[in-house]
């Protein structure tokens, strides 16, 4: 039986170049991940800045032995956004498309569908992987009973569950972070670049409820997938991804390292997750088409 | 002369709701050249209880639209559950058979299927597909053999105009009723807080989640346990969407992602034509045959008028002002400030 692998997924937030270039070198020196998602997939606004240092980081990571893929944008719309993606499928790398643009891009060659794509059902699973697709993330409210029957329909595609952090949610021509700040998306400042985890979003009633990075919508919660790896295998599931936050991406690493490998069970790695300054409270409603932001003991 | 001059001297076409047969019928009297309805079921991204139509229904409704030389457009413009694709690809052979214009799909399971099963049925992208680029839509058109593309909400005219110049497929942009501000096809936030969505299940923010509860004078409206809004008493309470909420940030309270507004981009159609948009949408398949009748004939108006080189302008706003109640517009992101 394979073992379940784990994925870094790409940095969502606006994180300065010399924290980029950190944060992989640590993942460089001390990840064990199978596989690490690098590159700008919110805001083309950040391309300018971030293009500079992804060379020296994918370098460092190549180095390192990791298998990199480049993500691509999840919703491009100007012509600087079109060219980022088109010259990432240039590269000699695997790309993860995060819209159908990428795809009209990748002519053939194989690719990663990305939780930003819509693939909902095992006929739209077929199409792309005669297109090429290798490993599916599918959408973050997609439950395990669906993904199942797309795994089952298609023994060939590696399934990518998102099972670490805040979850992507939703996507927007407008800048919520400009907005909260009361400034317009073409005069934004960067101000997203203050809330490296997203920008608190609560009720009138104070309650935790969202958060927002720029032109995305993200849960306040925390994904945590902590299925036994026998459980996630009869699922069909190949490979975990944690998505990256302030918290150390390391000591996540390592439990989810531990739990795909059988050596503590699903309580005891939510238990050790629960014990990190997390950026809000865990969930996994999702997997059970429930409402995404509730923790349902399996 | 170029695709694109031809295309933005070409008559506008005028896409209307309609959530009902009675919907559909109003809406061709009133002038409609295209109606667009779904199925009684999840395959369309209306699924609310009274409202589309049965095969029946639909087989009656394209001929009586025929008979008036209006074109009917079908959404199975969901995501098919899987497992359960065959709900969608018998959605599909019925649009088919009933003889209509057009399909509106989204998911690539039900455009592969139309494409290879029902070659010679007209096939438009949906706006819950979400393709902005000229790369995605020559995909879809080389792919599926797309005709149309309905434009997410998040471009700007002149990004539009851009657009069509790089595309040959037509366009259709909304002009009137309901704005996302999110890019449909493309948010989960409903699901977030109540388990159902537009991808999932065709509902966002369902009534069946929603509740108002007094609490100190206070009315609060809930969707799935959350406060969307809250209103004092005695003030008109508005049905909590989840993105049309107000919310805390920043240290501030504020409608963060977009104020309970809807769209009316009427001053903006002579921009619009000049900038190779084929279509013209109006949102509301869950409005009442008076409403439909009623913007139907203003749109229809200020199309007639352009064509014939007039400006309708204020008797075409006078006309929508009394469909909108005081409630307040905007031109969303067709004017890049919006963002």
């Amino acid at each position: 039986m394979n073992a379940l692998e784990l994925s870094l997924g790409p940095v969502f937030f606006n994180w300065p170049n010399e924290k980029l270039v950190e944060f992989y070198a640590r993942m460089a020196d001390e990840s064990d991940f199978d596989r690490i998602y690098v590159g700008e997939v919110i805001c083309g606004k950040r391309l300018p800045f971030s293009d500079k240092v992804w060379p020296e980081i994918i370098e460092r990571l190549l180095g390192a032995g990791k298998e990199v893929v480049l993500s691509t944008m999840a919703l491009p719309v100007t012509t600087r956004d079109r060219k980022s993606i088109a010259g990432l499928c240039e590269m000699d790398l695997k790309v993860e498309v995060n819209d159908i643009n990428g795809l009209a891009r990748r002519s053939g060659q194989p690719f990663v569908a990305g939780p930003f794509m819509n693939v909902y059902n095992e006929g739209a699973a077929l199409a792309l992987q005669k297109r090429g697709m290798e490993t599916l993330c599918p959408p973050v409210e997609l439950p395990l009973s669906s993904i199942e029957i797309i795994a089952k329909a298609l023994p060939e595609l590696t399934i990518e569950l998102f099972a670490f952090g805040r979850l992507p949610l939703a996507v927007s021509g407008r800048c919520y972070h400009a907005r909260a700040h009361k400034l317009h998306k073409d005069s934004c400042q960067f101000v997203c670049d203050q809330d490296p985890d997203g920008m608190d979003v609560t009720t009138l009633d104070n309650q935790q409820f969202l958060s927002a990075n720029g032109i995305q919508t993200l849960s306040h919660s925390v994904q945590a997938v902590t299925l036994s790896p026998d459980e996630l295998r009869a699922k069909g599931i190949g490979r975990l991804r944690l998505s990256p936050h302030s918290v150390d991406m390391i000591a996540v690493n390592k439990i989810y390292r531990d739990l795909v490998n059988g050596k503590i069970d699903g309580e005891e790695a939510q238990a050790r997750l629960s014990e990190l300054p997390l950026p809000g409270k865990l969930a996994n409603g999702y997997l059970g088409g429930k409402p995404g932001h509730v923790w349902a003991a399996e | 002369m170029s695709e694109n001059t031809l295309k933005s001297t070409q008559s506008l076409e005028l896409v209307c709701p309609a959530g009902t047969p009675a919907a559909m019928k109003a809406a061709v009297e009133a002038g409609a050249h295209s109606v667009y309805c779904g199925f009684r079921n999840e395959t369309n991204a209306r699924n609310f209880p009274g409202l589309n139509f049965s095969e029946r229904e639909l087989n009656q409704g394209v001929k009586l639209a025929r008979s008036k030389g209006t074109k009917v457009l079908v959404a199975v413009n969901t995501f098919a559950r899987a497992g359960d694709v065959s709900l969608w690809t018998k959605a599909v052979d019925a649009v088919a058979a009933s003889g209509a214009h057009a399909i509106i799909a989204a998911d690539i399971a039900v455009l592969d299927y139309a494409a290879t099963h029902h070659p010679d049925l007209r096939l438009h992208l949906s706006v819950q597909a979400a393709a902005a680029t000229p790369e995605a839509i020559n995909f879809y058109e080389e792919t599926f053999n797309v005709q149309r593309v309905v434009l997410p909400r998040v471009m700007s005219v002149e990004e539009i105009e851009r657009l069509n110049k790089e595309i040959n497929v037509e366009t259709e942009v909304f002009v009137f009723g309901g704005l996302c501000v999110m890019t449909e096809g493309r948010c989960a936030l409903s699901s977030y807080a109540t388990g159902k969505s537009p991808n999932l299940t065709g509902v966002c923010s369902p009534p069946g989640d929603v509740s108002y509860d007094d609490e100190g004078g206070n009315l609060h409206a809930r969707l799935g346990g959350f406060t969307i809004d809250r209103f004092e008493n005695g003030e008109a309470a508005g049905y909590p969407t989840l993105c049309k909420g107000r919310f805390n940030a920043q240290g501030s309270t504020s409608y963060l992602f977009e104020d309970p507004v809807s769209l009316n981009a009427a001053a903006l159609l002579p921009r619009l034509k000049k900038a190779g948009v084929t279509a013209l949408k109006i949102e509301g398949r869950q409005r009442g045959k008076a409403y439909i009748s009623q913007v139907v004939k203003a749109f229809r108006a200020a199309v007639d008028a352009l064509d014939e080189g007039r400006d309708a302008q204020q008797e075409v706003s006078a006309m929508l002002a009394a469909m909108t109640e005081g409630g307040r517009e905007t031109t969303g992101a067709y004017k890049k400030i919006w963002r």
